[in-house]
C-alpha cells in the first residue's frame, strides 16, 4: 500500500519529526513502512506499506494518521465532513436491506445534475504522485475517499436504478456484467446490491457495469455500506475477484464510517456542480449495530498488563497515566473503573479489539517492543530427549561413515508410484488439491523419492552414488492416515572410489547388504535372517529384482527389502546403470534398544588358522554350511568366513568351489593339535554330509 | 680423494657437529658410488671403504669413535655404526646377510633408500591423488535445525514432534485462525482427498506449521511446559527459488506462571547469540499472528556484516529471523477442555517458530531452496 507523507501531515498540523523518522517510528509499532521515496521538494515521501491484515484500520492515510497522533501525543484534525444544505425530495430514496445478517448498514445519497468532469485539486495533486489512474471526478472521488479514510463507496448512475435498492442474496444462476466487463453467473450466497428488477453490483466486491459512471450520467446514487466479513471474503474467492473494496470489507470496515465516507464522495464530486435532493437515507441493522459499533466496554486491569508484558527496559512497570494515554490516543474511551482497573469502549474502527489481551497488545505496541527488558524465566524442570533421538543419531552417523550422504526428496508421489510401493495394496492417500498430478499422492514409501534423486544425478554425469533418506511415509486412505518412520538406502556405480593404482569395483547386492547388517547391529535383537521369495508368491516388492533381493527379518519381524532394482523399474525411469535400494521400516526398528558396548577378555594364547577347500552343489547356500558349522558347536571356533568363491564361468558345471575358514583360540590355553586335528575332521564330515567335496585331502590340513 | 687424507679434528661432539661430518662421510660415499660403473670399479671402492688394514672406513674408527670421550662414545658409536651398515649394504651386502641371516635379494628390497637401482625400481608418482574414503555428508537442513534444537536444549527445552498429517482442529481451530482465515483456503494448504463429508474440525491435511504439536504437548501435559519442536511442513505453494512446498520449522513454547513478554525477548535474545555468536543483537517488531497476543517479528543483526549493512541484508544491517509472541488466551481455551490447568488467568507463555530453511540458505549462502529437496550430490557433496 502506498501512503504520501504530505498527506499524512494534512491531518496532523502538529506533527514535527522527519519522514524517515516517521517512518521508522511507525515500524516498530507494527504499521510497517518497507520503504520510503522522496517525491521531490514539496511533495514529501512516498511510503511503501506492509500493513498486517489484522489491522484494515490502518489501511488509509486517515488511520495511519491516527496512529501517528497516538506514537507522538499530537492532535488528529477531524474530517470534514460537511455539506451543502440538500434541496428536499419528494419521497425518500426507497433502500431496503433483506439479507439482515450479511448487511449491516446502507446509506444512500442521491446527487443530481452533476458534471462528470475530470478530477482537480487534491484528487489531482494526490493521485500523480501515487501514480493512481485518473477516470473521472465521481469514481475518483471514491477512490480518493478509500485511500483517505478507508471506507469503500460506490457511485451508481441514478438514472440506471429501477426504483429503489434492495440489499440482498443472488438468485442461484441469476446473471450480473461486472465493471470489469466481466459476466458472472451469481451463487445463491453472493450478496448483491439490486434494484426492483436486477442485481446491480457484487456487494463490497464490485459495481456493475449497466449503472456505471458515464461522461452522460447526470445524476448519482452514493452508496456507503457496512458489509459482513465473511459474506464479501466468500463472494471475492468465489469469483477470483480481490478488490480494494473486498479487501477492506473482508477485514471487517468501520460501522460508523458510512456516513462520513458518503458526505466526502458527495462533497468531491460537487465541487464540479450539481446538489444534493433528500437527506442522506440511513438503514440501519439493530442486530449488527449490536455487535460492532456498539459492542460492549471490556476491563482491563493493570495487574494484567504487567504480568503478560513483564518488565521495561528501565525497569519501571508501565504507569496508569502511560496506559491511559496510549489507549485513549487509538480512540479507546477510557474510564477509571477501580484503583487497578479500567473500563474500555471499543472504537468502531477497531474490529480485532475484543479482549483485554487486545488492548495488552496496544499498550505493548504503542511503548514500542524494544523497550521492554530481556529477561529469562526461571526454570527447575528436567530436559528429556525424544526416546528416539540416540537412534536416529547412530543410524546417521554408521551411515555417514559408510559414505552415505544424507538427503531429503519429495513428500509427494504420483498415483502410479503410490500403487507400484505401497506397502500394503491400495493403501495410500491422494491429495485433494496437488500442485500437480506428478505429486498426487502423500508417498507410501521413500523408495520413489530415492529414485528419482539417483536420477537426477545420474543425469547429471554424476554416477557413483550413496544417498539415504530418513522421514514419515503414509499408508491408510483419506479416511485415515497412519504416518511411520522410514529409511531408504539408494547406491549405484562404483563400490570404491576410483583411483588409477587401485582397483576398481562395482557397487554390489553384498555392499548394500553389508550396511544393513552394519546397521541392525546397532541395536539389541534376537536374531537377524535374510530370506527371498520366488516373485511368483507376491511376497517380494514388484520394484525389486526377482533374483538379487533380499527381506531382512529381525527377531520374527520384517524390518525391510532391498537389492537391486528391477529391471522395468529401472527403464520406465531411464536409469542407464544398475541401481541399489533398501527400505527399512524404522517404526519397528525402534522398539528395539540400542546396543550398549560389552567387552570380552581377549585371549592371551594364539589363535590358529585353518583353510578348508570345497566344492559345492549350487543348491547348497552359504546359510546352511554356516548353520551345519555352528551347529557343531565348537566353543573354541571364534569365527568362519567364506574366503574366495570361484566359478567356472565357462562351464556351468552345476557347482563352485569355495575357501572357508576357520579361526580357533581358547581363553584358558594353548590349543593342541590333537584337538585341532579332531575339529577339522567333524568340519570335513559336516560338509561332505551337505554334498560337499573336499579340493585336497584332510591330512594336507 | 685417497687414503692418504688428513682427518681434521673435531672442533667437539654437538648432536649438530656429528651431523655435518657423518653426513660429509656419505656425500663422499655417493660420490664414490655415483662414478662407479663396473664390477671391478665396485671391487676397487669396496677395498677403498671396507679395506680390513687401511679401509676409510677403519681410518674413521681409528680416528674418531676410538679417540671419543667415553661420555660421547654413545652419540658417535651409533652414528658410526649406522653409517658402516650403510658402506656394506652398498658395497658388501653379503656382510651383512651373514650377519642377519637375511637374503641378500631381501636386503636389495628393502633398500635403505641408498641403493640407486632399489631407489629407481620403487619411485613412485607422490603427486597422485591420495584414495579417499568415501564419507556420507550430513544434511544442512538437518545440521541447522539440530544446531537450534541443541541451543533450546540447554536452555531446557525437551523435543517433541507430531505427525505431518494434521486435523484441521490441531493446525488451525485450535490456534485460532477463524473459520474462513485465508490461511484455510485451499490455495495456501494441502489437504488430504475426500474430506468434504466430515465435520470442518475433522479434515485431514498436511499441517503448515509446526505449531500443532504445541496444542497437542500442553494436551497431554499439565503446564510448565518447555518445548522445541522441529519438523518438515508443507504449503500449497509452487516450487520457485524462494519457495517449496516443503520446509522445515523449528518451534518452540514455554508456559508457566509469570511467563512474561520480556521473557520471550530475553529467551530469543539469548538463542540468537548462542546460534549466531555473542555479538549478534536483536529487535522485535509487532505482527500478527492468530495464535499469539502480542506477536512479534525477530530481527537480528547481520550476521555478515554485523549490521553496517551488505548485500545479503539489503543493506538495512538486520534479517528478519522467527515470528513469536504470548499465547493467546483463546488458546489455552482450547487446551483447557483437557487439561485445566491452563486458565489463562493464572498461566501465560510465548511461542515462537522459525524457518530452518531460511536459516540454512542464509548460513551457507544457498540460493535456491529446490537444491536442498533435489539430493543433487554436486550440492550435497560440499557439507563436508
Ligand atoms: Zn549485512
Amino acid at each position: 500500500m502506498k501512503i504520501l507523507s504530505a498527506w499524512l501531515r494534512s491531518y496532523l498540523p502538529a506533527l514535527e519529526v522527519s519522514d524517515r523518522q516517521l517512518a521508522d517510528d511507525l515500524t516498530l509499532r507494527g504499521i510497517a513502512v518497507e520503504g520510503v521515496f522522496d517525491l521531490g521538494p514539496g511533495n514529501g515521501s512516498l511510503f511503501e506499506m506492509d500493513i498486517t491484515t489484522n489491522r484494515v484500520d490502518a489501511m488509509n492515510h486517515y488511520g495511519i494518521a491516527r496512529e501517528v497522533a497516538a506514537i507522538y501525543d499530537i492532535p488528529l484534525a477531524p474530517l470534514d465532513a460537511s455539506l451543502p444544505a440538500a434541496k428536499p425530495a419528494k419521497l425518500p430514496f426507497p433502500v431496503r436491506i433483506e439479507a439482515n445478517d450479511l448487511c449491516g448498514r446502507f446509506t444512500a445519497r442521491v446527487l443530481r445534475d452533476v458534471n462528470i468532469a475530470p478530477s482537480s485539486g487534491d484528487v489531482t495533486q494526490r493521485f500523480a504522485l501515487l501514480e493512481q489512474k485518473l477516470i473521472g471526478n465521481a469514481v475518483d472521488a471514491t477512490n480518493f475517499v478509500t485511500m483517505a479514510m478507508g471506507h469503500p463507496t460506490h457511485a451508481f448512475d441514478l438514472d440506471k436504478v429501477e426504483g429503489g435498492i434492495v440489499v440482498r442474496r443472488a438468485q442461484a444462476g441469476e446473471r450480473l456484467r461486472l465493471l470489469d466487463g466481466t459476466e458472472r453467473a451469481l451463487a445463491a450466497e453472493d450478496l448483491v446490491v439490486a434494484d426492483e428488477k436486477r442485481a446491480l453490483a457484487l456487494a463490497g466486491v464490485m459495481g456493475g457495469w449497466d449503472t456505471m459512471i458515464t461522461p452522460e450520467t447526470k445524476n448519482i446514487l452514493v452508496e456507503a455500506a457496512w458489509f459482513d466479513p465473511g459474506a464479501v471474503r466468500r463472494s471475492s474467492r468465489r469469483h477470483g475477484l480481490h478488490t480494494d473494496a473486498s479487501h477492506r470489507f473482508e477485514r471487517g470496515a468501520d460501522f460508523a464510517a458510512a456516513p462520513i465516507a458518503s458526505a466526502l464522495v458527495s462533497r468531491l464530486i460537487l465541487a464540479a456542480g450539481g446538489h444534493m435532493e433528500g437527506e442522506l437515507i440511513d438503514v440501519v441493522v439493530p442486530e449488527i449495530a449490536a455487535r460492532t459499533i456498539e459492542r460492549p466496554a471490556i476491563s482491563l486491569h493493570l495487574r494484567e498488563v504487567a504480568r503478560i508484558l513483564g518488565k521495561t527496559a528501565n525497569g519501571r512497570p508501565i504507569d496508569a497515566s502511560t496506559v491511559e494515554r496510549y489507549l485513549t490516543g487509538l480512540g479507546v474511551g477510557m474510564q477509571k473503573a477501580a484503583a487497578e482497573m479500567y473500563v474500555a469502549a471499543l472504537p468502531s474502527w477497531r474490529l480485532d479489539l475484543e479482549h483485554e489481551i487486545d488492548l495488552i497488545e496496544e499498550i505493548a505496541r504503542l511503548h514500542g517492543y524494544n523497550r521492554f527488558a530481556n529477561t529469562l524465566p526461571p526454570f527447575a524442570g528436567s530436559v528429556t530427549e525424544l526416546p528416539w533421538a540416540a537412534k536416529e543419531t547412530a543410524l546417521r552417523r554408521a551411515l555417514r561413515a559408510a559414505g552415505y550422504t544424507e538427503a531429503i526428496g519429495s513428500t509427494f508421489c504420483s498415483a502410479i508410484d503410490a500403487a507400484t510401493f505401497a506397502q500394503q495394496p491400495n493403501s495410500w492417500v491422494p491429495l485433494g488439491n496437488p500442485l500437480s498430478e506428478e505429486v498426487g499422492c502423500l508417498r507410501p514409501s521413500l523408495v520413489p523419492g530415492m529414485l528419482s534423486m539417483l536420477a537426477h544425478n545420474l543425469n547429471r554425469e554424476v554416477d557413483d552414488l550413496r544417498l539415504f533418506e530418513m522421514g514419515a511415509i503414509f499408508s491408510g486412505g483419506t479416511e485415515r492416515v497412519h504416518e511411520k518412520p522410514s529409511l531408504v538406502l539408494g547406491a549405484t556405480g562404483t563400490a570404491i572410489a576410483p583411483h588409477p593404482l587401485a582397483g576398481m569395483r562395482d557397487y554390489s547386492f553384498y555392499d548394500l547388504k553389508g550396511i544393513a547388517e552394519e546397521l541392525l547391529a546397532r541395536f539389541v535383537t534376537k536374531s537377524i535372517y535374510f530370506d527371498t521369495f520366488p516373485a511368483s508368491t507376491g511376497l517380494m516388492p514388484s520394484w525389486l529384482h526377482p533374483a538379487r533381493a533380499a527381506r531382512v527379518v529381525v527377531d520374527g519381524e520384517t524390518i525391510g527389502f532391498f537389492g537391486e532394482l528391477a529391471a522395468p523399474e529401472a527403464q520406465s525411469r531411464k536409469l542407464r546403470q544398475t541401481v541399489f535400494v533398501g527400505e527399512f521400516d524404522l517404526e519397528r526398528l525402534f522398539h528395539r534398544a540400542l546396543r550398549a558396548p560389552a567387552v570380552r577378555d581377549l585371549s592371551c594364547f594364539p589363535a590358529v588358522v585353518r583353510d578348508f577347500s570345497f566344492t559345492f552343489p549350487d543348491a547348497v547356500h552359504w546359510r546352511q554350511i554356516a548353520d551345519a558349522l555352528l551347529s557343531l558347536a565348537i566353543q573354541e571356533m571364534r569365527s568362519i568366513e567364506p574366503r574366495e568363491i570361484f566359478r567356472d564361468k565357462k562351464e556351468a558345471s552345476g557347482q563352485y568351489a569355495l575357501l572357508l575358514r576357520a579361526v580357533f583360540q581358547a581363553q584358558d590355553r594353548t590349543l593342541r593339535l590333537e584337538e585341532l586335528h579332531d575339529w577339522a575332521r567333524r568340519i570335513f564330515a559336516a560338509l561332505m554330509e551337505l554334498g560337499g567335496q573336499p579340493r585336497f585331502p584332510l591330512e594336507l590340513l | 680423494m685417497t687414503n692418504q687424507d688428513t682427518w681434521p679434528e673435531l672442533p667437539g661432539y654437538t648432536d649438530d657437529i656429528l651431523n655435518e661430518v657423518f653426513s660429509h662421510f656419505q656425500q663422499r660415499l655417493n660420490a664414490d658410488l655415483e662414478g662407479v660403473e663396473t664390477e671391478d670399479g665396485r671391487e676397487h671402492l669396496r677395498i677403498k671403504w671396507l679395506g680390513r688394514k687401511s679401509g676409510l672406513l677403519k681410518q674413521i674408527n681409528d680416528t674418531y669413535v676410538q679417540k671419543t670421550p667415553p661420555e660421547f662414545k654413545k652419540n658417535v658409536g651409533h652414528r658410526f655404526n649406522a653409517f658402516r651398515q650403510s658402506v656394506e649394504f652398498e658395497l658388501d651386502p653379503r656382510k651383512i646377510s651373514k650377519r642377519t641371516g637375511i637374503a641378500v635379494e631381501t636386503l636389495e628390497q628393502l633398500g635403505g633408500g641408498q641403493s640407486k637401482k632399489v631407489v629407481e625400481k620403487s619411485v613412485i608418482d607422490i603427486t597422485l591423488p591420495g584414495i579417499r574414503p568415501t564419507l556420507g555428508m550430513e544434511h544442512p537442513l538437518i545440521r541447522t535445525m539440530q544446531e537450534i534444537v541443541r541451543v533450546f536444549e540447554h536452555m531446557g527445552y525437551s523435543v517433541g514432534v507430531g505427525p505431518e498429517v494434521e486435523t484441521d482442529y490441531y493446525n488451525f481451530e485450535a490456534l485460532n485462525f477463524p473459520p474462513d482465515h485465508p490461511a484455510r483456503d485451499t490455495q495456501d494448504t494441502l489437504v488430504v482427498a475426500r474430506q468434504e463429508h466430515k465435520p470442518l474440525r475433522d479434515r485431514l491435511l498436511l499441517r503448515t506449521h509446526t505449531s500443532p504439536v504445541q496444542i497437542r504437548t500442553m494436551e497431554r501435559q499439565p503446564p510448565p511446559v518447555r518445548i522445541v519442536i522441529p519438523g518438515k511442513v508443507h504449503r500449497n505453494d509452487a516450487a520457485d527459488a524462494t519457495h517449496s512446498p516443503i520446509f522445515h520449522q523449528v518451534e518452540g513454547l514455554c508456559v508457566d506462571e509469570n511467563i512474561t513478554f520480556s521473557d520471550l525477548k530475553g529467551t530469543l535474545d539469548h538463542a540468537m547469540k548462542e546460534l549466531f555468536g555473542s555479538s549478534v543483537r536483536t529487535r522485535f517488531f509487532p505482527s500478527f499472528f492468530p495464535f499469539t497476543e502480542p506477536s512479534a517479528d525477530v530481527q537480528i543483526s547481520c550476521i555478515f556484516c554485523g549490521g553496517k549493512g551488505c548485500r545479503k541484508c539489503k543493506h538495512s544491517g538486520w534479517i528478519e529471523l522467527l515470528g513469536c509472541g504470548m499465547v493467546n488466551p483463546a488458546v489455552f481455551e482450547f487446551v483447557r477442555g483437557k487439561q485445566p490447568a491452563y486458565d489463562p488467568k493464572k498461566i501465560s507463555g510465548f511461542a515462537f517458530g522459525m524457518g530452518v530453511d531460511r536459516i540454512a540458505m542464509m548460513k551457507y549462502g544457498i540460493s535456491d531452496i529446490g537444491l536442498l529437496y533435489s539430493g543433487d550430490m554436486r550440492f550435497l557433496e560440499q557439507f563436508a
